[in-house]
């Protein structure tokens, strides 16, 4: 048993040496190798939006303030906070306008994404104990864009509403002091915690997922596809014909594919950390440790597909098939609350949603063993039960 | 008998759902012995051989080599056996010695051995300085080549060679010939050859095997099966005719004695007939058509005008070009009589 045990082992790291080293040599394969994650990162981290991608927007500016009085100190006020809190953050890039249609032309031209209107009686209404109103025009056909401006402006314009509020509960009562004016004017504080320090964006949440995802997509794509390929090219048979279990062409063919996978990882760890500023908060021991049992989790599922799948055209089709919707629906690129109840429930059946929220919890929260039992728990009874389904199917298919 | 015998197969069986592949089949062979399996395409050769190396599982029937049951002691089985099969088992981007080392490692060879054997092999066949190179690089009659070497790897007993020189070039073709020969009367290995060479099989085998629709229809020495068809009153005549037309042919073809007119070119015709006064009907029915006789040839028959005899085909008309097997699987059955199924 010992020994059987022993040539099992020491058959499969020959077929993963052998694999490995026609791997290394592939020039095109091995670029391609690389340049996945780097696509995929760049894509990820660089087109989806994050908090602070409002940046240089080209903004019209239709000052069509008439005054009150011969004054126009409520645009003259308001413009001059805009302007300074602006050269702070460098949100917008104002350029002046003559009035609405002007702006609305403008943006249907391109010229600019979006625009704020002060109207004629802007000062008049300050001035005279009305709200003084503001116009922000939008472009309706970039939704994500718009809503996005709105947000952002409609942010500034409170904070410029809040500061002018306070400066006239002083002027009204000058025993008051800022902060106690401040109160008055805006009685509650929002202060956000995260649980780990630091602020995170939406390339921390992606991250993890797409390393999970990445490396089980790898192994379970990676060994069909291998493997009957081998079959097509009738390599296969070279190692059907040597007295080994029929297991280490499994096992071997894996560990190749595991190797092959982790290094897409690392990499993508890698360009997260350089390109992003994802940092790992918990022990990255536990990260590959994750990662593995991730891998372990997907193996069954690739062997039951590889006995099935005839040739490699077939292997690619269930492939593909799979792929998908796994990807989109494990939580990898959006969070599975924001998914309509019965797609949640599919998504609770994908090993990769919960290694991917294992990972999560430890590359992003911190988490120890201790968090991520439920995760654990899972990933390894799906690996244990479907390695039972797989084993049996594998040495059937390979003796038909 | 069957202690000498060193392949016993008894009512070997293999069908892929309705579609019997190997029906039926006995034979054995002795050490040492070079047997030929000789048949159409899709005849169902591949699929012998595929079962007896363990490749494939009986659908009913059994086999032994060596003594061991192909499915019950499939590894004591591997051990004992090569193949070579029409697929070049080899990966391109390994060198031709990793390549060697890989299977050979796989039969628990110990390092110095396997070194030794893998040096051996490579000088055997003149690739002992591209032993570096990647198999990749190397042209058809090297690849072939490395192929068997590949199979003698462990020294096996028994060696299977399915098509061995199926696209070689004349040169290479008669080198590996002159190897599998070789291999024969040096180490006793048993071979067993499937080919579409008649002239091969003639050449190289001891006993000839042809198979057809699955099952074995005629089993001796190449003289023996010769001499059965001469002895079956059969006539084979080479006529050259100085003005050979369509209408000449088929006036030949009608004759009741005729089996088989074949127009060799534009003056030959070769014919296969039967039975007393078939030579004397055949020059009657030319006579009549007023066609001008230049030579005639009565010839020994050959393993192909056996194999035709038997068959009632040319060997050379189905077995050139092989369908590739994921081919025949897609369309399995739906292709009536131009596919039959999988394999040979």
């Amino acid at each position: 048993m010992k020994m059987r045990g022993k040539a099992l082992m020491s058959n499969s790291l020959r077929i993963a040496w052998k694999d490995l080293v026609e791997l290394f040599r592939n020039r095109l394969g091995l670029v391609m190798l690389v340049l996945m994650p780097i696509f995929m990162m760049g894509m990820v981290g660089f087109i989806f939006p994050s908090n602070n991608s409002l940046n240089h927007v080209s903004v019209g500016l239709a000052n069509q303030d008439a005054g009150f009085g011969g004054s126009t100190v409520g645009s003259q006020v308001f413009l001059a906070i805009l302007n300074r809190i602006n050269d702070q953050t460098g949100m917008l890039e104002i350029s002046n306008a003559t009035n609405l249609d002007a702006l609305k032309e403008s943006v249907q031209k391109g010229e600019i994404q979006g625009g704020i209107v002060i109207p004629s009686n802007f000062t008049q209404c300050i001035l005279s104990g009305q709200q003084g109103t503001l116009i922000i025009v939008t472009d309706n056909s970039n939704p994500q864009m718009s809503a996005a401006m709105q947000g952002a402006l409609t942010a500034v314009f409170q904070q410029m509403s809040t500061m002018l509020a306070q400066q006239n509960v002083i002027a009204f009562n000058p025993a008051i002091n800022a902060t106690s004016a401040l109160a008055i004017v805006q009685p509650y504080n929002v202060k956000v915690e995260g649980v780990v320090t630091g602020h995170s964006s939406y390339f921390d949440f992606i991250a993890p997922g797409i390393m999970a995802m990445t490396v089980m997509m790898s192994v379970m794509t990676g060994l069909p596809a291998a493997i009957s390929q081998e079959k097509e090219v009738g390599t296969l048979d070279g190692m059907m014909v040597a007295p080994i279990n029929r297991l280490s062409i499994i096992v071997g063919k894996t560990l190749a594919q595991t190797a092959r996978g982790l290094l897409q990882g690392v990499l993508i760890l890698i360009l997260a950390s350089v390109l992003f500023g994802v940092s790992i908060q918990g022990s990255i021991l536990l990260v590959f440790g994750l990662l593995l049992l991730g891998v372990f989790s997907f193996v069954g599922l690739g062997v039951v597909l590889t006995s099935f799948a005839k040739d490699q055209e077939t292997a690619m089709m269930i492939m593909m098939t799979l792929m998908f919707p796994m990807m989109f629906l494990s939580g990898v690129f959006f969070p599975v609350q924001q998914m309509p109840w019965y797609m949640q429930d599919i998504s609770k059946i994908l090993p990769l949603t919960y290694a991917a929220d294992a990972l999560r919890k430890v590359m992003v929260l911190g988490a120890g063993i201790p968090q991520i039992t439920t995760e654990l728990t899972v990933l390894i009874v799906f690996g244990v039960v479907m390695t039972g389904i797989a084993v049996p199917v594998f040495k059937r298919a390979m003796t038909r | 008998m069957d202690n000498e015998s060193i392949i016993v197969v008894r009512n070997l069986t293999k069908a892929f759902g309705d579609f019997v592949a190997v029906d039926n089949i006995a034979f054995d062979m002795k050490k040492g012995e070079i047997f030929g399996l000789l048949g159409p395409n899709g005849a169902g050769k591949s699929t012998v051989i595929r079962m007896l190396s363990t490749l494939t599982r009986p659908t009913k029937g059994t086999a032994t080599i060596g003594g061991f049951d192909i499915v019950k002691q499939d590894n004591e089985v591997r051990k004992l056996i090569g193949i070579v099969s029409e697929k070049m088992i080899m990966y391109n981007r390994l060198t031709a010695r990793e390549n060697l080392w890989f299977f050979g490692s796989l039969f628990g060879m110990q390092k110095e051995e396997l070194n030794g054997r893998i040096d051996e092999l490579l000088e055997l066949v003149q690739l002992a300085k591209w032993e570096k190179a990647q198999v990749g690089t190397f042209s058809t009659g090297m690849k072939q080549k490395m192929n068997i070497i590949r199979a003698l790897l462990n020294m096996p007993q028994v060696l299977f060679l399915d098509e061995p020189t199926l696209g070689l070039d004349p040169q290479s073709t008669v080198e590996i010939r002159e190897f599998i020969r070789k291999l024969n009367r040096e180490h006793d290995t048993t071979i067993l050859i499937t080919t579409h060479m008649m002239g091969e099989a003639d050449l190289l085998c001891d006993r000839i095997g042809i198979i057809d629709h699955g099952k074995i229809v005629a089993l001796d020495t190449s003289a023996n099966l010769k001499n059965a068809i001469a002895g079956a009153n059969t006539t084979i005549l080479t006529l050259e005719i100085a003005n050979l037309t369509p209408d000449l042919l088929t006036t030949v073809r009608a004759l009741k004695c005729v089996e088989t007119v074949s127009q060799e070119n534009s003056s030959h015709m070769k014919i296969h007939a039967h039975g007393d006064g078939a030579f004397d009907s055949i020059i009657d029915a030319i006579r009549a058509k007023k066609a001008n006789v230049v030579s005639i040839q009565n010839i020994q028959p050959t393993l192909e005008d056996v194999f035709l005899h038997i068959t009632g085909r040319e060997v050379r008309d189905t077995a050139d070009q092989k369908i590739p097997l994921a081919e025949h699987r897609r369309f399995g059955g739906g292709f009536g009589g131009a596919s039959r199924g999988r394999g040979q």
